[in-house]
């Protein structure tokens, strides 16, 4: 029974979302651009350091993990292949999506669940002013956009990494890595990577806000939800990439 | 009487359990109405579905003759400007300032100029008493001067029909006279209908035209103060002299209690 509510609740979050982020703007209601430009500026721009940390350790991590096996075959080259390839398809957008999972889907179950813990969301709704179009609409817009644009930003500091690597300690040719890298990427690699990176923002976004909107007691709660909303939005994220592997892998 | 409010057969459930039983009253126009009950007598979530934040199991509720508990959404939201509610812990946004608090609702339903926005505001917040407070942000604020910039909220777009949640809960007696006060002046500037959950004898004593009181999620009376104030039914003497409710046992029960079956 519980199960049943809990996929009731989720569906109605999804769908009103769906209508207040694509339906209702056409309707003349409006999306409020400045909190969604603030949003990004919190989850995008303010993930910058950390996202690039990260990539270029993956890509340098990377790098040797591929020259281990490659030198054996004195193929070392094809570590810029694999860095490549691996990076935009792959490590890139599942990167960037659970560092936004840590940093904003937390935020967004914390920020809406001690507002309905403090009658905030009531007041809202009091007003006649959707909840869901104030506070998750916002999210979900710089969402779709800041971890497509973070995982590029991933992309390019995690080939860069492994070209560090590659240059220096495997003593690869600068010019050599640098065309092997561009002649082993297609750009199908690095659009199925954004692709995905899509979708887990939008996973995030949903799982943080429906998280927060289940709150029902105090501070306690709050802080339940939060931990199972990083938990979930990761699960979900990996749930989603291995669907959209699959369906890559067969359809493209 | 010009009715505001109109409950019939209002009955409502939380899980298994009943919670309102079968309530029907209606609140006049242009009056102070206390809805007045112990703790956890249902007051609160008859408050609750008199804005439409829950839905009944059964009955109706008439805001201005047009039943709320059957309307969508969208209708809903309309009815919504119409009514303004002060909550118990006031509410606030805590991101944003009071003055974009209070001009929040303004922005979302009207298409005034910024200026004009500015002003209204200005005048709600003087009228509350929180002159020169636009900037601060709520968690630098009194409870008490919280509770003011709510109301400043609740009556920014004017509404005819204006709800209290508790509006002297956790404050101290000169404030809580303040508050008071307020809600007279409401009534007497603006003509709003208001309504006024609360337990505080004090406040009810002062503001209210007409009372309803609640018990155990039944009304038990609905009248002026005065035949409030001579009724003789041992409820509500008890309530209105504060006494305590004196649970007797059995010796049986006792034993039963404590034994755990």
């Amino acid at each position: 029974m519980a199960i049943l509510k809990d996929m009731h609740d989720a569906s109605k979050l999804i769908n009103s979302t769906f209508y207040w982020t694509a339906i209702s703007p056409f309707k003349g209601k409006g999306i409020r651009i400045r909190a969604s430009i603030s949003e990004m500026v919190k989850a995008g721009y303010n993930s910058i350091p950390i996202v690039s940390v990260i990539s270029l350790f993956v890509g340098v991590i990377l790098a040797l993990q591929a020259a281990y096996q490659l030198k054996r075959f004195g193929a070392l080259i094809y570590v810029a292949n694999l860095v490549g390839v691996s990076i935009t398809r792959e490590l890139g957008p599942i990167m960037t999506a659970i560092i936004v999972s840590g940093r904003s889907g937390s935020a967004f179950a914390a920020e809406i669940g001690s507002m309905k813990a403090a009658e905030e969301v009531d007041a809202l709704t009091s007003m006649g002013i959707n909840p869901v179009k104030f506070l998750v609409v916002p999210k979900l817009i710089a969402l779709m956009i800041m971890v497509p644009a973070l995982t590029v930003l991933s992309d390019c500091i995690g080939i860069l990494g492994g070209f560090l690597l590659s240059v220096t300690a495997l003593e690869l040719h600068p010019y050599n890595y640098f065309r092997q890298t561009i002649e082993a990427l297609l750009i199908k690699d690095i659009a199925t990577g954004l692709m995905k990176a899509w979708a887990f923002g939008v996973v995030i976004t949903l799982v943080g806000a429906y998280q927060g909107f289940k709150v029902e007691g105090g501070a306690e709660e709050v802080g339940r939800r939060t931990t199972s909303s990083v938990v979930a939005s990761i699960f979900l994220v990996i749930v989603f990439d291995l669907f959209f592997t699959i369906l890559f892998y067969y359809f493209t | 009487m010009e009715k505001a409010i109109e409950v019939i057969g209002l009955t409502t459930h939380y899980g298994e359990r009943e919670i309102l039983k079968d309530l029907s009253f209606s609140i006049p126009k242009g009056k102070i109405t206390v809805i007045l009950g112990g703790s956890g007598c249902g007051k609160s979530t008859l408050l609750r579905h008199l804005i439409g934040l829950m839905k009944p199991t059964k009955g109706n509720i008439l805001i201005n003759g047009k039943d709320i508990t059957v309307m969508e959404e969208e209708k809903l939201d309309e009815i919504r400007k119409k009514i303004g509610i002060s909550f118990q812990g006031a509410a606030l946004l805590n991101s944003i300032t009071i003055a974009d608090n209070v001009s929040l609702p303004i922005h979302e339903h009207t298409r005034l100029e910024e200026s004009t926005i500015q002003i209204m505001v200005r005048m709600k917040l003087d009228l509350v008493g929180l002159s020169g407070f636009e900037d601060f942000y709520p968690s630098q604020l009194s409870g008490g001067m919280k509770k003011r910039a709510g109301i400043a909220r609740a009556i920014a777009l004017d509404p005819e029909v204006l709800f209290f949640d508790e509006p002297s809960a956790g404050l101290d007696p000169v404030t809580a006279a303040g508050i008071d006060e307020l809600i007279l002046k409401l009534r007497d500037v603006f003509k709003m209908t208001i309504v006024v959950v609360t337990h505080e004898l004090p406040s009810v004593f002062t503001i209210s035209d007409y009372v309803i009181m609640l018990d155990m999620g039944a009304i038990t009376f609905s009248g002026t103060l005065d035949e409030l104030k001579a009724s003789d039914n041992a409820r509500i003497r008890m309530f209105l002299e504060r006494k305590p409710e004196k649970i007797t046992y059995s010796p049986e029960d006792y034993l039963k209690i404590i034994a755990g079956d």
